[in-house]
């Protein structure tokens, strides 16, 4: 008789849901908002939670409203998986985002490849869509652009002889592998490769190795708080070289970390959200990235990141391919490829059956640390 | 920059580091001596100091000592309250039982940590100033040598404490036999209290000295806390001499190990030390082998 009961309840509030609402587009997230890549999840969640309010107070896409379904995978392939299979099966999404490392976007990418549901994630590594697959896409640049960038500013210094000091992890890893492969190609010469990990608390043995090896500039590749030690390390050492750091340390975060003083002269190539109040006027980017750091600040009380903006990108691409092609996972899937110049975060997305990333050198800008602030370098 | 310069400053480095290592192993050489536990939450405490530090610092405004100060009294309470909620309590249990325990609560703390101030890496600033000093071709920050002049000053004082007062003495007897402790009239169960008290106040200590050269947040522990273990056992798990020693020559040769090999071995460097220890000379590098009186 309690089953009985329990059956007609659970009839009654699906019947009631369909009835009362329109059907929403569905979507999935996975995020790691806890755990080791807390610092990438929480502003993916906060920036996907905002934009599905701010669209819905728009009316939806094409008059239907956006649900989000979250998943906190804290950074784990496993749970990502399961959490991916969840997504597809129970709660039917007809698209994912995230996950938002390289590690656990490559455990749930043959799942979502084999049940078509359209990916995105917001993981940096080139593996994700290096080869392409179709069901596949990410948002944020490729590793190798950010060093490129780097590369095309140094050589026009003159710089010929590199030292790497990477991290020990899968975005250190990753960067080690692209900037080896860059400065062959450049012809330009590798004199000391040194790495360090991700929790290691002094850089000078590193450093001093480096020195000895004379190189023109070190490029240092890493997440805080390894990068902020070595720049510390730098000045406790007096080395003179140019210091070049990753994409991945462009927050006010490492120059406090650093200490202002210490990280004086350091250069790296940042997204344009990290520089938005000092690009020009007429960069295509300039005002969404104002509205969105504006809307961020007044909902959570701090700067917009550049992790969030991965989030956002997703959300508006795959809701300008639902407005140019409709709403069907497969619909979503070719729309995805047919993007061309929809202004994001981290740049202005052009994709096509072979570049399921769609950002280019632009999505960078080279900046230099002076007086505790940015400063946009050409 | 010539050949031996560069080994002057990886050895200065690692001498650096090494006394980091050697005030985390501090506080599991003085659990371990006085109730037989391997405290393996000793490296949360570390942790503990160094946020409560970078809180009372920078959120109230402290200034730098009273900050200090606090930030030790507060995890020193935590260790206390440690030892009451969750080792007192299970009294009766094994060791491995008690070394699980203390695994758990590790996590746990680190979890409070984590939901009550955040996941970001915060830094202090430096007790006095960041201009390098010179010193034989290496150059080290004035932070270091306030590293080496507290791990002096605590194991000069710790010394003396076990040897000379009766608490000291007291806590020495609790390692050597509980039951026959208990029995000429010690309080066993307020000496294992202190002893928790001491150590996570001298971890808390390391934690607020290293967080303006190392930076803290909450996951610092389990790394900090490993290199203190390793310390402590490469010293034979010494109250004194023996776990700075087994420090310094585990800072020295991991920095050597990242200059003069390859620095992506620089950890494995550690664990193959621990190992070897741990197979060759369980006892420790430095004491002799204890025989057990049946």
């Amino acid at each position: 008789m309690r089953k009985l009961a329990m059956v007609w309840m659970v009839l009654c509030l699906v019947l009631s849901a369909g009835t009362v609402l329109a059907e929403p587009l569905r979507i999935g997230a996975l995020f790691s908002i806890t755990g080791p890549a807390a610092f990438l999840g929480e502003p993916e969640k906060n920036t996907l939670e905002m934009l599905v309010k701010e669209i819905n107070a728009k009316g939806g896409v094409k008059g239907q409203p956006v649900e989000a379904v979250i998943y906190d995978t804290t950074g784990d392939p496993t749970k990502a998986v399961q959490l991916a299979t969840k997504l597809i099966k129970d709660d039917k999404v007809v698209a994912i985002i995230g996950p938002s490392t390289t590690g656990e976007t490559m455990a749930v990418k043959p799942i979502t490849e084999k049940e078509q549901i359209p990916l995105i994630s917001c993981a940096a590594g080139i593996k994700i869509t290096d080869p392409v697959n179709p069901w596949t896409f990410k948002t944020p640049a490729n590793d190798h652009i950010a060093g490129e960038k780097i590369l095309n500013y140094a050589v026009g210094k003159g710089q010929k002889k590199f030292a790497l000091l990477t991290v020990s992890d899968g975005f250190g890893s990753s960067g080690r592998e692209q900037l080896k492969g860059l400065l062959a190609k450049k012809g330009l010469e590798l004199v000391a490769d040194e790495t360090f990990g991700p929790k290691d608390t002094d850089m000078t043995a590193q450093l001093t190795k480096i020195r000895a090896a004379g190189p023109d500039a070190i490029i240092c590749w890493g997440t805080n708080p390894g990068p902020a030690v070595v720049t510390r390390n730098v000045k406790q050492l007096g080395i003179k070289i140019p210091l070049y750091m990753s994409h991945g340390v462009a927050s006010k975060k490492y120059i406090e970390l650093a200490t202002p003083e210490a990280a004086e002269g350091v250069m790296l190539p940042a997204g344009k959200l990290t520089v938005f109040d000092k690009i020009k006027e007429s960069d295509p980017q300039a005002r969404l990235l104002k509205e969105y750091d504006a809307a961020y600040r007044k909902t959570f009380g701090v700067e917009a990141s550049t992790f969030g903006g991965y989030a956002y990108d997703a959300l508006q691409l795959i809701v300008a391919a639902v407005q140019k092609n409709g709403a069907s996972s497969d619909q979503i899937r070719s729309g995805l490829e047919q993007t061309s110049k929809v202004v994001g975060v981290s740049g202005v997305f052009t994709m096509s059956a072979g570049d399921h990333n769609g950002l280019d050198l632009s999505a960078f800008e080279m900046v230099r640390i002076t007086a505790g602030d940015w400063a946009i370098i050409q | 920059m010539d050949f031996s310069q560069q080994i002057s400053q990886y050895i200065l480095s690692g001498l650096a580091t090494g006394a980091i290592y050697a005030l985390i192993g501090l506080g599991f050489a003085i659990i371990y001596n006085s109730t037989g536990i391997i405290n393996f939450a000793q490296g949360e405490f570390v942790m503990l100091g160094g946020m409560f530090g970078v809180y009372f610092h920078t959120v109230h405004n402290f200034n730098l000592a009273v900050a200090l100060l606090l930030a030790i009294l507060f995890a020193a309470v935590s260790g206390v309250l440690f030892e009451r909620l969750a080792i007192r309590p299970l009294r009766r249990a094994t060791p491995l039982g008690l070394v699980i325990i203390t695994i758990g609560g590790s996590i746990l703390v680190r979890g409070l940590a984590m939901l009550v101030w955040g996941k970001d890496t915060h830094a202090l600033p430096t007790f006095s100033g960041d201009e390098p000093l010179s010193l034989a071709g290496a150059t080290l920050l004035p932070q270091h040598m306030w590293i080496f002049a507290l791990t002096v000053l605590l194991i000069v004082l710790s010394k003396l404490f076990f040897q000379f007062t009766i608490t000291g003495k007291a806590l020495r007897a609790c390692a050597v036999n509980q039951r026959a402790a208990g029995l000429v009239g010690i309080d066993v169960r307020r000496m294992v209290m202190f002893s928790f008290l001491l150590a996570s106040g001298m971890g808390a200590l390391a934690g607020i000295i290293i967080a303006p050269l190392t930076m803290t947040s909450y996951d610092v522990g389990i790394m900090l806390g490993l290199k203190g273990f390793c310390a402590a056992i490469i010293g034979g798990m010494s109250n004194g001499l023996g776990t700075v020693l087994g420090g310094l020559i585990l800072g020295v040769l991991e920095a050597l190990g990242a200059g003069l090999i390859s620095s992506g071995y620089k950890d494995a460097v550690t664990f193959i030390i621990l190992l070897l220890i741990l197979f060759l000379r369980p006892q420790g590098l430095f004491s002799r082998g204890e025989s057990e009186r049946v």
